[in-house]
Order: structure tokens, then sequence, then C-alpha cells
């Protein structure tokens, strides 16, 4: 019996066909994951389940009813509940406050019962659930099992998770995956969306593999393995093992020594950073999301004030230098920023003009000459393999994975010592990611030093030739990758200093 | 039940033709006002073509309305393109006519090419500084620039109004409160008839436009008011990138002013801008901040302006009611922008829908 069941589902933007013609079937008490790349129609698919859009065309049946789910609270009415990828929690209020918020119980509320009442389910469901824990106390994993406690205690018993793994530690990740199967036990149904297959191996009953808007065909879990599911995501055989080339070290090119910085509130967001990278390196840099990553990138480039401390680029002191005077110094470091549409490049401006952003101020006189920058364009769309209508058309009207080979085409054209990337293959498809890798993985032979910030372990793993962990804008541990293990980074990023791990590092 | 759906990119062809549609239908709706204060709204429509370009006085006064308007869009472009909503156009007009006519007044016998180049290049420091003012506060502090662009207009017109019946009052004029006419030295010459403004206008849109397209900053300011944090990636000087801007910015909308000074009224007065720094606001915004797209919009609004006064006079209709055409544009033009964003479809499940839905 299918608790809920999609059929012929068609949705369409502008020109752009996000759903057609899906069909997605989900029975009671089973985990199934959805699976696909960026752009494939995940989310458009569950966002119609939510109630935040509405087919073109197609029909919806819970527990056998055609339903029109209009709005969020029409699916909430159905039993639907939707954990999104941002919280949607009341910061100043405790936890039960937060489960209360909405709620149609009455003008007044005994607290006593409430807390009772939300104890109880707490149990039922294993949530561990502190009623009056304030939600800016909270860690990341707790306010992510709170949202969940949110939508059950509204009575859901079908729950959406939006790639509820990206902002957790393994450690996270697992206590998830349990109250995921408790879930599942007491009969209800759990839709998880993802791409990291690892994790749709390791939690789910059933797999239902979309592509390019349509449903490319549903599996159960023990009948497939990752080879086979890259292959359904992507349309071909893939190889999935990412290469670490053995690069003889050279010397020291990057030095941060007892690096200190502060935000706008004062508030330390790097603790006494100490690290080097040497060339023909690939240190990774491996942290839950906002432990100092962004803060880190942005102070070695000039772009964020730094209190304390020293940055030392081929002994050379960067501390105080303006991100121009980094340029003009001819510093030759290249910075592939997380935000690549807000720092890295213009989105309203076209190719040459995006390629010209770094090395306009070496020209001299008053007047830009775009020929060179015309010419380069047209090598990095040759040979990044990058589709655009052409050389002047504005980068935003590309896809994401062109976007990033723009800006990588760019920063690595400059020929850079060091290269600092942030998050390199956010949002991008499988093939674009490779071919991002085997690109780091060219620069490193080239004896380029670099710092490549991750948030796939498996992928840090495997790429990188040193793994530091940040934690709250501490660093808690730099591994050897090769003897590092996931169990290991998780107990880092979680803040356990490296001293305490004295046995597991042996093993 | 209707619905908005975002579209996916149109094309261009497309997007000029809603605009035009706005423009008619802005057309359409003054047609039924003129229609109710009893007069035949084609009739109305025909005279304000006629009034505009009907004989070569009128055409001469299209083109020296739209010289004003066009010298001052550039200068108002330069900040939009920036992001900087400099409203403080007129504020600066009128700064750079008191700075022209401070050279004017004080130094009337010298001979007349250095007189008026003296005049031009106190005009555009008078703008450009009163621009400057508002772009360090917004370098330095993060103020919001439209408050206090906006509030530096009024300030401006005071000082004017301040001059003219206080220090700078004419003793000859018999006790009306005017400011001495220039000497003819101070006039700017004619060329066919218009004065040599036009000209300027014409090299402006020439000169702006390759400052945005071909120039080092032209190109900084436009990374700058697209993102900050890009700007600041690429090394850029924010906060000299904003002060020059707004210096240029504010030297054209002063360079307005000295040639309204100089060649119109021949004197300083409140007269002097007459809300130019607002309606080019308008212009600069319909012509998406392009600079050949500026001359043609402010030729055709300037035409607007010099048809609505003759319908004015020859059909009795009120000042107000004229300008309410231009507002209609402005309204139509601006809500059209929603309807290339994104289009309307009606709801096939709609009974059904908003049974269940709503309960």
């Amino acid at each position: 019996m299918n608790l809920i069941s999609m059929e012929g589902i068609t949705k369409t933007f502008g020109s752009v066909v996000a759903n057609k013609n899906i069909n997605f079937q989900v029975k009671y008490g089973e985990i199934h994951a959805l699976l696909g790349e960026n752009g494939a129609g995940k989310s458009t698919l569950v966002n119609m389940l939510s109630g935040i859009y509405t087919p073109d065309s197609g029909s919806i049946f819970v527990r056998g009813n055609e339903v029109r789910l209009t709005s969020p609270r029409a699916s909430i009415d159905a039993g639907i509940g939707m954990i999104h990828q941002h919280f949607k929690l009341v910061d100043v209020m405790s936890a039960k406050e937060n489960i209360n918020l909405g709620q149609k119980n009455g003008f007044f509320i005994r607290d006593d019962i409430l807390t009772k009442k939300i104890l109880e389910f707490s149990n039922r469901y294993k949530l561990d659930i502190i009623p009056d824990k304030k939600v800016y106390e909270m860690s990341v994993g707790e306010k992510q099992t709170l949202e969940i406690s949110k939508v059950l205690y509204r009575g859901a018993n079908i729950l959406i998770l939006d790639e509820p793994t990206a902002v957790l530690t393994p450690q996270e990740t697992k206590k998830l995956f349990s109250i995921m199967n408790k879930m599942k036990e007491e009969g209800c149904a759990v839709i998880f969306i993802t791409h990291k297959m690892n994790e749709v191996m390791a939690v789910s009953d059933r797999i239902t593999v979309l592509r390019k808007g349509e449903t490319v065909k549903t599996v159960k879990t023990i009948d497939t393995n990752t080879k086979e599911l890259a292959e359904l995501m992507v349309g071909h055989p893939v190889d999935l093992a990412i290469r670490r080339d053995k690069v003889s070290k050279g010397k020291v090119l990057l030095e941060v020594k007892n690096l200190l910085a502060e935000n706008e509130e004062k508030v330390e967001v790097l603790k006494n950073v100490n690290f080097t990278v040497e060339a023909g390196e690939i240190l990774g840099v491996a942290g839950v999301a906002g432990s100092g990553q962004k803060e880190l990138c942005e102070t070695i480039t000039g772009l964020y004030p730094v209190k304390q401390g020293d940055i030392f680029f081929k002994g050379e002191k960067l501390v105080g230098m303006s991100p121009r005077q980094i340029i003009t110094r001819g510093i030759s470091m290249s910075f592939i920023p997380e935000d690549r549409l807000g720092m890295g490049l213009v989105a309203s401006m076209d190719m040459v003009d995006n390629l010209i952003l770094k090395d306009y101020q070496n020209q001299k006189g008053f007047l830009i000459n775009r020929k060179p920058a015309v010419k380069k364009a047209k090598n990095i769309i040759k040979e990044l393999d990058i589709s655009t209508p052409g050389v002047n058309n504005p980068i935003r009207e590309l896809s994401g994975g062109n976007i990033q080979k723009v800006l990588l085409g760019r920063e690595l054209g400059s020929n850079p010592e060091l290269l600092i990337t942030a998050y390199p293959v956010r949002g991008l498809d499988i093939n674009v990611s490779y071919k991002i890798y085997d690109l780091i993985n060219e620069e490193k032979k080239k004896g380029v030093a670099i710092l490549f910030i991750g948030e796939d372990l498996d992928v840090l793993l495997e790429l990188c030739d040193r793994i530091m962990v940040l934690c709250d804008g501490e660093i808690t541990g730099i591994l050897d990758a090769k003897k590092a293990t996931k169990a290991k980074l998780g107990l880092l990023m979680a803040g356990e200093k490296n001293g305490k791990l004295g046995d597991a590092e042996l093993d | 039940m209707i619905r908005m759906i975002k579209r996916g990119k149109m094309s261009k062809r497309k997007s000029v033709v809603i605009r035009l549609l706005a423009v008619i239908f802005a057309l359409v709706i003054f047609a039924i006002l003129i229609r109710v204060m009893d007069l035949n709204p084609l009739d109305v429509y025909v005279a304000l073509v006629k009034g505009a370009f009907g004989s070569v006085y009128r055409i001469r006064e299209v083109i020296i309305k739209s010289t004003a308007l066009v010298i001052t869009s550039l200068g108002i472009a330069i900040a939009f393109k920036m992001q900087f909503w400099n409203i403080g156009g007129e504020g600066q007009i009128f700064m750079g006519a008191f700075a022209a006519s401070y050279i004017a007044l004080n130094y009337p016998e010298l001979p007349k090419p250095l007189l008026l180049t003296l005049m031009i290049i106190a005009g555009m420091i008078g703008g450009g500084l009163w621009a400057l003012i508002p772009a360090f506060f917004k370098a330095q502090w993060k103020t919001n620039e439209t408050i206090m662009t906006l509030m530096m207009n009024y300030i401006a017109l005071k000082w004017v109004m301040y001059l003219q019946y206080g220090p700078w009052k004419d003793p000859m004029a018999l006790g009306f409160p005017k400011i001495a006419n220039f000497s003819a030295n101070a006039i700017l010459p004619k060329v066919f008839g218009i004065h040599i403004g036009w000209i300027f206008a014409l090299l402006l849109v020439v000169l702006v436009s390759v400052f945005f397209n071909h120039s080092k900053k032209g190109y900084e300011i436009t990374v700058l008011g697209e993102s900050e944090n890009t700007a600041l990636y690429a090394g850029i000087d924010i906060k000299k990138t904003i002060l020059v801007a707004m210096f240029i910015s504010g030297a054209l909308c002063g360079l307005t002013g000295m040639i309204q000074a100089s060649a119109l009224n021949n004197t300083l007065s409140i007269d002097v801008s007459g809300g130019l720094g607002f309606t080019a606001i308008i212009t600069t915004w319909l012509a998406f901040l392009k600079p050949f797209f500026i001359l043609i919009v402010s030729i055709l609004f300037a035409a607007l302006l010099q048809g609505g006064s003759f319908i004015q006079t020859a059909f009795g209709i009120p000042q107000a009611a004229a300008e309410l055409l231009q507002g209609m544009i402005l309204f139509f033009v601006l809500a059209s922008e929603f309807f290339i964003r994104y289009k309307l479809v009606m709801n096939r499940h709609q009974v059904a829908n908003e049974k269940k839905g709503d309960n």
C-alpha cells in the first residue's frame, strides 16, 4: 500500500521543465531516498508535496485519496512535514516554545503539561529534546532534531528531509539516521533528499533516481551499489575514484602564524591558527559549516582584517596588504571563493569582462584593452569545455558548472603558486566535480601549494595530502590524509582536541 | 484564481514591445481622463505632437529642454551604475549654477572664452563638491545616500533663495527679489539658433559611453555596483571609486546648472532647475542607464514637456493634468517590469483547489 503516490507530475518554470511526467511512490514504514544531481528536479518535486509549488499537471494521492496541496497548510493537514535545509526556528525561544508555535490549542498553555507532553513524545522517538533549552544555545544537530520534532508533533507521518546532512558532523549524521529508523519503525515514511551516495546506501530502503527532471528508476537499496547509482544519476558510466598523485614536496610557500581575527561583533572567528602549506601539496580543510573557513581564506587574501599574527608567502609578510597591493606586488595567489557570483565573478557581465577582473589594473592608461581577454576567453572555453553561446553573454545565463569553470579558468590562468579554493564543487554535478578534482591535481603536479576547503569528507580523504580540521575558529588537528578516518575527523570537527585522540591516532 | 509564474529569459524584442505597450496603456488611460474633461483625446494628442514639433521655434525649445535632460541624466546614470541612488541632481544643478554665477557676477569683464571656461569649470566643481558630501558619508559610514542626497536638494534650493532675496539681490531691480543679469560675456553663444549646450550634450553622450564601456574607472564603477564583495576581491579601492564617481556625477549636474543659468536665465534664480534633477531620474531609469538611450528618451521626454505646456494653453487643461501624463508613463513602464519578469496563468484546478486549500 502506498502512503504517497505522485503520478504523471509535470512542472515547468518559464521554458525550463523542472519535472516531466514523474511517478513516485512511497510506502508505509520506509525510508525512500530521492537521488539526483543538482538541477535534476528533486527539490521541485518535494516542494510540490509540501505545498510550496502546485503541479502543472498530474495527481498526488495520500493514503489513496487524491489531494490538492495548494498551500503549506494543506500539506501539513495531509500529514506531510518538510525539514528545509535552512532551519526555521526562533532563536530566542526554547525548544518547547518553538514546538508549540502556530499550534491551535487555546489561548493559555499550561507550561508543565506542555513540558510533559513534549518529553513523552521525545522519548517515543528517542529525540532527546530538552524542552527548556533555548535555540541559540543549541548545536546544529540539536536544531535539526528540534525541527523534526516540530513537524512530528504536528502529527506529520510523512517526513521530507532536504539535504539534511550537509551541515552535520559524521556523528550527528549517525544520530539523525537512528531517528529516521525509529520513525520507520513507527510506521511513518521518510523521504530523504541527497546527492551523497554513501548516505543513501547506509540508510534508505528504496531509492528513486531523477535525472534532468525525469524519473530514471526506482530501485531497492539492497539490490544496488554506488557505482550503479552514479551511472543512473549521470546517464553513463563514471569512475568514482579520485587520484592522489605523488608529488615530491617542495619548500614551504604559505606560513600562517598565531593568526587571530575578529568579526564585527568582536567575536573571535579565528583563534591562534598555525599551519603551513608546501609546494606540491594539497592541504584540505574540514569542519562544520561556519567554523572559520571563510575567514581563513579571506584573511590570507587580504579581504578580512587580521587582529594579530602573521601570514607569510614565500617569506613575504602579507598581513596589512590590501587585495590590490597583493595583486600589484605580483604575489601569485589565486582564490576561488565559496560565493562564486557574489565575490569571484560579476553575474551581469560577460566572460571577457569577468576575465579582466583581476588584471585590468596592470594595463597602462585610462582605457582597458579587451582584445587579449577575448582571446583568453576563447581558449578557456576550449580547454575547459565550457558550454556558452558566446564570450559576450552575461555569465549568469550559464549553468553553475560552467560558471565555476570560468572562475577556475581565470584563476588558474594566472599561473598561481598558491591556490585557495573554497567548496569548489558545491552544487556541481559529478562530471564537473571530477573535472575540477583533476584540474586541482594538475596544479599540484606543477608544484602549486593548494588550500582546499571541502565539505565531503570522502573527497577530502581521497584528494588531499593532509587534512586540517577547524572547529569554532580553532585548529583541532592536522592529520595525514592516508592515516585519517572519517570517525577521527568527525571527533575533531566536534571539537575534541588532538591530544585526547592519542590512542585513535595509532590505529 | 490567477497565478504568477517566473519567466525564463525574454528576448530583447519582446521586452521592448512590453514597454511600448506600457506607454500606449498610459496614453489610453490619460485619454479617458481627457474625455472626462470633455475634450477629444485624439485632438489633444495631435496637438501634443504639434506643440512639440510643429514649428522651428518649438523644435528649438524641445532641443533646449532635452539638452539639460541629457546632461543631467548622464550624470545621474554614472551614480546609478554604481547603485548609488543619487536623488540629488536638483541640488547639484543649483550648486553648479551658484558657483558659475559667482564667477559671472564677480568677473563680468573677462574676455568671453575665458569667462565661459571659468564658469564651466566652476559649475562642474560646484556640483561635484556638493555631490561629494553624501559620497563621503556613504564611503566612510555607509549612510543612506538616497535620503541624504534628497535632503541636500532643499539645502541647495534654500541657499540660492537666500542669495536671491538677500546678499545677491540686485539693488537696481527696484526692490524686486532678483539677482543681477550676467554680462554679455557670461552668456553661452548660439549655434544654429540654439545655445551651444546641445553640442556639449552630444559630446558627453559619446564620452560617457566610452567611459562606461572602455575605461578602467567605468569598469570599476560597474563592478562595485554589482557587488561590493567582488569589488573588494578584485582589489578595487571602494572608497575612492565612490568619491570619484559621485564627483563626476555631480559635476555633470553642475554643468547643467551652469548652462541653465548662463544660456536661459542669464542669471541665478530659484527657477534655474525647475525640477530637472527629478525628471532626469525618470529618463535615466527609462533608458536603462545607457547613454545613447538617454539621448533618445530625453528628446521624447522633452517633447512631452513642450507638447504638454502647449496643450495647457491650447485646450485650457491645467498644468497638473498635463503632468499627470508624465507620471502615468513612468508608472506604467515601471509596472511593466513585472510582466517582463513574470507571466500570469489561469489555474486550471481552481474550484477544487479552493475547496480543499482554504479550510
